[in-house]
């Protein structure tokens, strides 16, 4: 393993998996608790049309998806403020029409052949050092905004309408909310593509839950179990030669399995 | 002299084609308590929600001490119907009585060592001191709404909103919250929705019966034609579907 961390690519595989680990245990714990799953695998999908424009226009997909999914949250987040009762089925066709402008967009760059695999299902190995400087601020982002609003977010979290009638600003923060899930799925998509973001998203909040009494320590542990998926997952894709993104992706399901069944016994 | 702690003129509200309340006003003084009656769908609730500025009317205003809902969120306190909603969320009694403590003016802030004093003090006042700790998974349905009305009181309220806040609670913490209440009446004004008619009578300063209209009755002295009224509003109104006017027995006196 040490033999193997002295490999440039497998050092930035893993600075990028505890990166992402960090701002997926923060965003995912209020993903989680905020029941907002559905919004947030749409605007993973939806990432894709940004990645086929920023193809189409010739700019680092990296900062096409990144600006085409923080749009798309932006719009997500009005429409399910606005219209309540539809607001599932406008994501729905947002989550479809974002992937479909991406396969086009990418259809039309003539003569180049863009590696799909590697953004659906991601390719940590691949990392580079300018995508990890990108990394770094949003992590600083995430964790400074959470930190400060802390308190604000677990009340709009637990109960709105309260926090709402003590007069903070809950549709701005909501948003905010949405438009740090947006770059926190830029960041994992890189990491195990956007069709397996919303596991990592949710699966280390959903156990952490059970084991934690705070939104605080729910994220502390969340993040501590995705350095541990990323990073396991990782070591056994290394090892068996296989998917990292996928693996990882197992590990973490094969421990969220675990930890049910666990339950299941406990209260049987 | 005093601003009236609320005022509600000509307030309509429908949720599409189904209208809740139709052309509600009154006004309630500074130092009021309020008990707010009538059957389940009446409009309670949304008339609540309304002066809250949760809802906003379809038409005609409100004023809480002379703002606008919104604006004088600050000087409220609301204490939600029901509690068991999001019971495997990772908090504690002190951190949902904390909540009670912030404000617009505060946002992005630490609380402060008062934030924490009166947090506490909420929760010693509703007997919750000792779960102070505890998750609110653990708590049961009462003592939930104890911390609920805790986080209520360490807003420092002006007017303190409570809907229906005994559903849940065992009997003779029901009392105790009454008598609570009426205690701290004298600071605080108080709008309760209840069903429980014997609290009305024994506790409150002025009712209400909401069934899609609202009458007001603002009698300093609970009297049994009223309690008749509290009993026979509910009944009333479900028989004829329509509002009725003040019983005759009330409006002799």
């Amino acid at each position: 393993m040490w033999e193997a961390l002295q490999f440039d690519f497998l050092r930035n595989a893993v600075l990028a998996g505890v990166l992402v680990s960090i701002s997926c245990g923060i965003i995912g714990t209020l993903v989680v608790v905020n029941r907002i799953v559905f919004i947030s695998g749409g605007i993973a999908h939806a990432a894709y049309g940004g990645i086929g424009l920023a193809f189409y226009l010739g700019v680092p997909p990296t900062f096409g998806a990144a600006v085409f999914s923080v749009a798309v949250s932006i719009v997500m987040g009005l429409v399910s403020l606005k219209s309540k009762h539809r607001a599932d089925t406008v994501i729905g066709v947002l989550w479809a029409v974002g992937m479909a402008l991406g396969v086009v967009l990418v259809d039309l760059v003539p003569g180049y052949n863009v590696d799909l695999m590697s953004y659906l299902f991601g390719s940590i190995l691949a990392v580079s050092d300018s995508e990890l400087w990108l990394m770094l601020p949003l992590d600083a982002v995430i964790v400074l905004t959470v930190a400060i609003f802390y308190k604000e977010f677990m009340a709009l979290s637990y109960d709105e309408d309260f926090a709402v009638v003590v007069g903070i600003p809950v549709k701005t923060l909501y948003l905010a909310l949405l438009v740090m899930t947006a770059l926190c799925v830029v960041m994992v998509i890189r990491v195990v593509g956007l069709i397996l973001v919303i596991a990592l998203l949710t699966i280390p909040p959903y156990i952490s839950e059970k084991y934690t009494r705070s939104i605080s320590r729910m994220m502390v542990l969340s993040t501590i179990l995705g350095v541990a998926f990323t990073l396991s997952g990782l070591w056994l894709s290394y090892l068996f030669d296989l998917s990292s993104g996928a693996t990882i992706i197992l590990v973490a399901g094969a421990v969220f399995f675990l930890s049910y069944v666990i339950d299941l016994l406990g209260n049987g | 002299m005093k601003l009236p702690a609320v005022q509600v003129e000509h307030v309509c509200f429908s949720y599409g084609d189904n209208q809740i309340l139709k052309d509600v006003s009154f006004t309630l003084e500074q130092g009021d308590f309020l008990g707010i009656l009538g059957p389940n769908g009446g409009g309670k609730t949304t008339l609540l929600k309304l002066m809250l500025g949760l809802l906003k009317p379809d038409r005609g205003s409100i004023r809480i001490l002379g703002e606008s809902p919104l604006d004088a969120n600050h000087r409220v306190g609301y204490v939600p119907q029901g509690t068991d909603f999001n019971n495997n969320f990772p908090i504690s009694a002190m951190e949902i009585s904390l909540m009670g403590r912030l404000s617009r003016s505060h946002l992005g802030r630490f609380y402060t060592r008062t934030d924490r004093e009166k947090a506490r003090e909420a929760l010693a006042r509703v007997g919750m001191i000792a779960h102070a700790d505890t998750h609110v998974g653990r708590l049961s349905g009462g003592q939930r709404q104890r911390v609920f009305i805790a986080r209520a009181l360490a807003t420092d309220p002006e007017i303190l909103f409570l809907d229906e806040p005994t559903s849940s609670l065992d009997p003779e913490f029901e009392t105790d919250l009454y008598s609570f209440l009426k205690e701290l009446n004298s600071q605080v004004t108080i709008v309760v929705i209840t069903h429980d008619i014997g609290a009305v009578s024994r506790y409150v300063k002025s009712v209400a019966c909401v069934n899609r209209s609202l009458i007001f009755h603002s009698e300093g002295k609970i009297t049994t034609e009223m309690l008749d009224m509290a009993y026979a509003c509910p009944v009333d109104l479900i028989a004829h579907g329509v509002p009725h006017r003040v019983l005759p027995t009330h409006e002799a006196k």
